[in-house]
């Protein structure tokens, strides 16, 4: 129950679509979503295959609570290789479709092999078939949204696509589901793309049950009131999206700004989630149209905004006047505070090209600004841009790359690489502000020290997502420890790690745990699926998967050396606010963590951890 | 007092939490695709519009029913079908000028909002108020009360 228990496999290079039965036994051990697909994928891929070759598999996961009533129940997981970092990739997305992908009764895709032309999936409940896509291929997500409903006539049609970042192998292109919602890091995208694979068209009619139904109505709706009263998930969010942090995270001073050369950013108010709400001189309306929820969530923290028609990159298009996603906190950093640039339309136009093409804005915002840099020290030139001047604040600059990014053309095709193969390029690998080659998001680890630690030991790469310390170190959830020391940040990460593990392996949304410790997530699971689920289940699922995903890259060739931050965090002191002459303490925090989580000096799991987590 | 549901678009956020609990409350699974209520949305304009039967006094859906499978719940004004008596002729889905009475492939029936006997299951789960269940002779004062609150010629008067 609440698993269907089955799989679809679809072989890519024969051309064959299998269901299968779900292995309950690994279901039991991880779960689902990130946990379940990160098991399928370590038992079946070998871990030094290359990303982009037919030899990796990709694998759609939904959760034991995707498609259920459980609030934010909307989730699933894109596991593979990540063609951005050759570290397991896990991206986990919104939206509708990993909902309808389990009301058409499968837990999990696994496409494997390539296909010998591009090809989409279809699904329509049981049945399943590779269509060819040659009037999609070389099409944007949203024209490929809007073909794929008319051939098929179904508007309730839920669709997961790339776009032509994907078919280019830009290295960071996401998997972009109803229109703008996005399985976004690490280049998931890029694989689905090397496989000629452009989308998965679902159609679910069949539905979802659970164990208790009683039981499990009467759970959901006592954690829906927690999640309603309280100040975050209950106010901030909705009214500010994830955009709330903006100003907040400015304060501290640790807003990585132009390229991280700064931690403050003196625009940060014009480009914030109140800013969106104010209405605009030019034409007196807001950025901000509305927000919107992602399947069953009652948080509802989603962006939808509008640009002025008379903004310059808008006018006479009249294709992009209309509502769409827009600025969450981490693309209105990255496209704004990294880049310089104040012009939240500007931005906004940005993030649409991003969603319109299928490439990540973290990463596409992280290393436009490593390129910047570059400009400005004069080792990119005009002549490798094709005249455009690349200055830090330059909103052109932004918006003329999203498009060359999106077509894969000019300067673009170099930017496409992401930052850690640009800056190595151009000599100066130490520009690029990312781990295990992904960018990290919009936290200074100088200004939150427990962030450093989070990026070092991403194991996909640095990534907030992995353990948000944020919530404790800025937001005091679940309580309040100091940002600007190292002291106890390993005990947090760890924790913060384990936890956000088994979360983003139910079906459910991270932002819960604003309101939400596992406490509340256990009843839920256990009300909903076999088995008895408890706390100390729970938290040891997310330890064990943890230590599985770690496990894969230490075979995929990533040592302990792999587990640091680019030089600018360790050795440059923030020159501003309360962070002011700091740097990131990650060697007073690295060893406590590696010992914490039972590991060698080497960052190798000893034997006794993994026999105690049923990995030996 | 009859209540009708009431619905206010500009509140939706399009979470579906409605269409889970009405195919919960009809179907026992969570299948939207099977659900009374449905939620629209006009993406280019960033609005989210729940549908579903108001429950017509003169039914045209029941008026059309060659087999009186539709009759009248008298406690909560709700038009309700009798499986027992449709024959799947999908004659009152035409009837029905709003879209709200669909065919069920999977029963060969017709299904439609009941009301849930008086306690409908959507507006029990909508978390923004979008979906009330209120007087039915009252649909229109939160509208009144909005024109209400602009309407003044005291000050006009004292000036």
């Amino acid at each position: 129950m609440s698993w269907q228990k089955k799989i679809l496999r679809v072989n890519l290079t024969e051309g064959t679509c299998t269901p299968e039965p779900l292995n309950m036994e690994w279901a039991a051990d991880y779960l689902g979503q990130r946990g379940l697909g990160t098991k399928y994928l370590v038992e079946e891929v070998d871990p030094k295959v290359d990303p982009v070759s037919p030899d990796n598999k990709l694998i759609f996961a939904t959760g034991p609570l995707t498609g259920t009533a459980a609030s934010t129940g909307a989730r699933y997981s894109v596991v593979t290789k990540g063609a951005l970092t050759g570290a397991i990739a896990c991206s986990n997305s919104g939206g509708y479709f990993g909902a309808e992908l389990k009301f058409a009764g499968w837990d999990m895709i696994i496409f494997e092999g390539k296909a010998p032309k591009p090809v989409y999936l279809y699904i329509n409940d049981d049945q399943a078939e590779l269509i060819p896509a040659d009037e999609i291929w070389g099409k944007s997500v949203w024209e490929t949204d809007k073909i794929l409903h008319d051939r098929h006539q179904d508007p309730q049609l839920k669709i997961s696509a790339i776009g032509r970042s994907g078919e280019e192998g830009v290295m960071y292109a996401c998997i972009v589901n109803d229109l703008h919602r996005a399985a976004g890091r690490s280049g998931v995208g890029t694989v689905m793309g090397s496989k000629n694979l452009k989308a998965v068209a679902v159609r679910g009619t069949i539905g979802v049950s659970v164990k208790d139904p009683q039981r499990f109505m009467q759970t959901v709706t006592e954690k829906k009131k927690i999640l309603a009263g309280n100040p975050v998930t209950g106010q901030g969010l909705p009214t500010y999206g994830t955009q709330v942090l903006m100003n907040v995270i400015n304060e501290v001073g640790a807003l990585p700004t132009r390229n991280s050369s700064a931690v403050q950013f003196d625009g940060a108010s014009k480009i914030s989630g109140e800013a969106m709400h104010e209405p605009r001189a030019s034409d007196g309306k807001t950025n901000l149209v509305t927000n919107q929820a992602c399947f069953g969530c009652t948080i509802a923290c989603g962006r939808i905004s509008r640009i002025d028609k008379e903004h310059y990159t808008v006018k006479n298009r009249p294709e992009y006047w209309g509502a769409s996603g827009g600025l969450e906190y981490e693309n209105a950093w990255s496209l704004g505070a990294d880049c310089g640039v104040d012009d939240l339309d500007a931005l906004t136009f940005a993030n649409y090209i991003c969603n319109e093409q299928g490439f990540d804005p973290i990463t596409f915002g992280a290393t436009l600004a490593a390129a910047m840099e570059l400009y400005e020290k004069g080792v990119i030139t005009d002549a490798d841009t094709g005249g455009v001047k690349l200055n830090f604040g330059s909103a052109e600059a932004l918006t003329t790359m999203a498009e060359q990014v999106g077509k894969n053309e000019g300067f673009g095709k170099i930017l496409g690489l992401g930052s850690k193969r640009l800056c190595e390029k151009y000599g100066h690998p130490e520009l690029s502000m990312s781990v295990k080659g992904q960018e990290f998001p919009a936290y200074d680890p100088r200004g939150i020290q427990g962030m450093g630690l989070t990026y070092a030991t991403s194991n996909r790469g640095a990534c907030h997502l992995r353990s948000y310390t944020v919530a404790s170190e800025i937001l005091g959830i679940p309580e309040k420890t100091d940002p600007l020391v190292t002291g106890g940040k390993a005990g947090l990460v760890k924790a913060f790690q384990d936890a956000t593990a088994a979360v983003d392996s139910s079906g459910l949304c991270l932002f819960t745990t604003f309101a939400w410790t596992l406490e509340d997530f256990y009843p839920q699971i256990d009300a909903a699926c076999e088995g008895e689920w408890t706390l100390e289940r729970l938290a040891q699922t997310g330890e064990r998967i943890w230590n599985l995903e770690r496990q894969f890259n230490l075979a995929a060739g990533f040592t302990a050396q792999d587990d640091t931050l680019p030089k600018r965090m360790l050795t440059e002191p923030a020159t501003s606010g309360p962070a002011k002459g700091k740097v990131n303490g990650l060697d007073q925090m690295l060893p406590e963590y590696y010992e914490l989580r039972g590991w060698s000096k080497e960052g190798v799991p000893t034997s006794d951890t993994l026999q105690n987590l049923g990995l030996s | 007092m009859q209540r009708s549901l009431y619905i206010s678009p500009d509140k939706c956020t399009g979470c579906l939490q409605c269409e889970m609990a009405c195919s919960f409350e009809h179907e026992g699974t969570f299948n939207p695709a099977k659900s009374r209520i449905k939620v629209f949305t006009f993406h280019s304009e960033g609005r989210f519009v729940p549908y579903t039967c108001t429950q017509c006094d003169e039914a045209w859906c029941k008026s059309a029913c060659p087999t009186e499978a539709i009759s009248l719940d008298a406690a909560t004004g709700a038009k309700m079908v009798n499986d027992a008596l449709c024959v799947g002729c999908k004659v009152c889905t035409i009837a029905c000028p709003f879209g709200t009475i669909n065919y069920n492939s999977v029963t060969g029936k017709v299904i439609k909002c009941d009301l849930c006997g008086g306690d409908p299951a959507c507006a029990k789960a909508c978390p923004t108020q979008a979906i009330t269940y209120i007087d039915a002779e009252g649909t229109g004062y939160d509208r009144m009360r909005a024109w209400a609150s602009r309407t003044d010629n005291q000050s006009a008067a004292r000036a």
